[in-house]
């Protein structure tokens, strides 16, 4: 099975940006779990989220890879750095470069990709035949307004209510203050 | 002849790539569209600081720059050698991989703004699908940039800053995409260079730009408002109010990667007048129908030195907001107003063109902009201020 997936013909400047981006990815993963100061492994995690990224635009998906810039090193990193600074900005390490249970997270780590890479390796035909289907973002547009509107709006419907509760929780109350 | 003119950077690029082995093209064809990028807008960086030490001394009653050259113009070659002479220092306790890596996140991802930018006709480094999107997504890096830089440092002046800058950003970014949004609205595309090309043609003399429609002046003014907010300038400058935090996020950088910081903050500016002038301004066409004869590069550089020059304009008049002002600034008036704009674009695509479209959506722009403003003013009670601990 290993060499049926070998003897895909793909040209020899594909695979060099696949591997890029697969040590991008797999080695910010591990940095993540393995570093001692978590603002480091936020970063390092970031790393991996950028690789994530370049693989979906690599595959052509370019709405969704610009998405995953936007929301993940955007949004979510600087939403968890911010996190770790508030909670517990007394406890961050100056000295030491690896954590003190970096094996423990290596192994979770993986354990977690030995449970992947089995379960996708013993998917019987190794997964669909590759069709190179690039869907513009006017499509997803498209669909999303026709097909999947109400989807769409549970969505926004939901986040509306978490942006309501988050402003009920920040707002001080005036009255318990009396 | 025009034409020739018009596209003698494209012309000269395919003429360079006859000279190059099959297969070495596509890498020489993408770096000899990368380095003209890399070139003209450092320069554009270097003119600027000398305009902006010159305009600003004008508008102060001094001189500016006026020891190295004629009239200081050589005041950023000075600039340049002396900031890579200086000495690096870093601080003792700093983080060092993180604190050397934050300049150099900063500016690479600056520089990659301008891969979706029509700086002219068919001058642009990829026609991305989703290029308006690229943007964005490229422009939120730079806040983790100033994140690893105020953290890195351990100092608190830094940390404030990089606090303040962050705060700022993610509050003006929502105003930005919103304002952005009208024009995908109206254009129906993401890509850069369809966005202009729904822009091009001429009704007697003038252009059809979208700043023309009532819906696109304000978009184009609430986009400037944001993104004088986001590149950090004054009257938004608090991330590095020098009275308050000093210099903000950089403060405990110095030679070079102070000026990193600073090219990267100039070089975010550029793009994002840039991504306002293809938004709003019908990117590299001419202002007038008469006007075509002239290349549209030089054009779409008019046009960025023209925002340059209100950029300066506005740091040299206005004073410095305070905190809570500018975040009510952004969540009470511009938000608002955006949202209300991207109803007013709606409205427009919808009703029939002529004379009273243009009326009525003149009416829901300047109605609520004068009410929102109205109450926004009463609830402030404005009255003389009384200090608690100067007389």
């Amino acid at each position: 099975m290993a060499a049926h997936i070998g003897s895909t013909q793909r040209p020899k400047s594909l695979m060099i940006s696949f591997l890029i981006i697969a040590i991008m990815v797999a080695g910010g993963t591990a940095a993540a779990m393995v570093l001692r100061n978590p603002i480091h492994c936020i970063l390092a995690l970031t790393v991996s989220f950028a690789g994530i990224a370049a693989l979906y635009l690599k595959l052509g998906a370019q709405f969704v890879g610009f998405t995953q810039i936007m929301v993940y090193v955007g949004a979510v990193a600087i939403l968890a750095v911010f996190a770790i600074m508030m909670t517990q900005s007394r406890r961050i390490p100056v000295a030491g470069i690896f954590s003190r249970n970096a094996s423990v997270g290596l192994f979770t780590a993986s354990a977690v990709f030995a449970v992947l890479g089995w379960a996708i390796l013993s998917q019987p035909g190794n997964g669909p035949a590759v069709q190179n289907t690039s869907v513009s973002v006017q499509q997803i547009g498209g669909s999303l307004m026709h097909e999947y509107v109400l989807p769409l709006e549970i969505v926004g419907l939901l986040l509306t209510a978490a942006l309501i509760g988050a402003v009920v929780i920040a707002m001080d109350r005036k009255e318990d203050a009396e | 002849m025009t034409q020739t003119v018009d596209q003698i950077f494209v012309l000269g690029k395919h003429w360079l790539l006859e000279y190059v082995p099959i297969a070495a093209k596509p890498i020489v064809s993408a770096v000899l569209s990368v380095i003209p990028i890399m070139v003209a807008f450092p320069l554009l960086f270097a003119i600027t600081t000398w305009l902006e030490r010159k305009g600003l001394g004008r508008m102060q009653n001094r001189l500016g720059p006026n020891r190295t050259g004629p009239m200081g113009l050589w005041q950023p070659i000075a600039d340049g050698i002396k900031s890579l002479t200086k000495e690096d220092i870093v601080p003792l306790t700093a983080d060092h991989v993180v604190h050397f890596l934050a300049p150099l996140l900063l500016v690479a991802a600056a520089f990659l703004a301008y891969a979706v930018l029509p700086v002219g006709r068919n001058m642009v480094l990829v026609n991305l699908d989703a290029g308006v999107l690229f943007f964005f997504a490229v422009g939120s890096v730079v806040e983790l940039a100033v994140f690893m830089a105020g953290w890195s440092s351990r100092s608190k002046y830094s940390l404030l800053g990089a606090m303040r800058a962050i705060a700022q950003m993610i509050s003006y970014e929502v105003p930005l995409v919103l304002a952005t949004v009208a024009v995908i609205m109206q254009s129906g595309t993401l890509s850069t260079v369809e966005i202009v090309e729904r822009q091009a043609g001429y009704t007697g003399l003038l252009p059809h730009w979208y700043v023309f429609t009532p819906w696109g002046i304000l978009g184009f003014i609430l986009f400037m408002i944001a993104a004088t907010a986001e590149s950090n300038r004054s009257p938004f400058d608090l991330p590095e109010g020098e009275s308050e935090i000093i210099a903000g996020y950089y403060i405990e950088y110095s030679g070079f990667k102070f000026a990193l910081f600073f090219l990267g903050e100039y070089l975010g500016m550029f793009a994002t007048s840039g991504i306002a002038i293809t938004l709003f301004l019908g990117g590299w066409s001419a202002p007038l129908s008469v006007l075509t004869f002239i290349p549209s590069w030089i054009w779409f550089f008019a046009k960025l030195l023209v925002l340059i020059c209100i950029f300066i304009w506005i740091r040299g008049t206005l004073p410095r907001l305070r905190m809570d002002q500018l975040m009510s600034f952004a969540w009470e008036f511009i938000l608002p107003m955006a949202l209300i704009n991207m109803f007013v674009a709606g409205v427009w695509h919808f009703m029939a063109s002529g004379f009273v479209r243009w009326i009525a959506c003149a009416t829901l722009v300047i109605v609520p902009c004068v009410v929102l403003s109205a109450l926004l003013k009463r609830k402030k009670k404005l009255q003389l201020r009384t200090y608690s601990f100067a007389e």
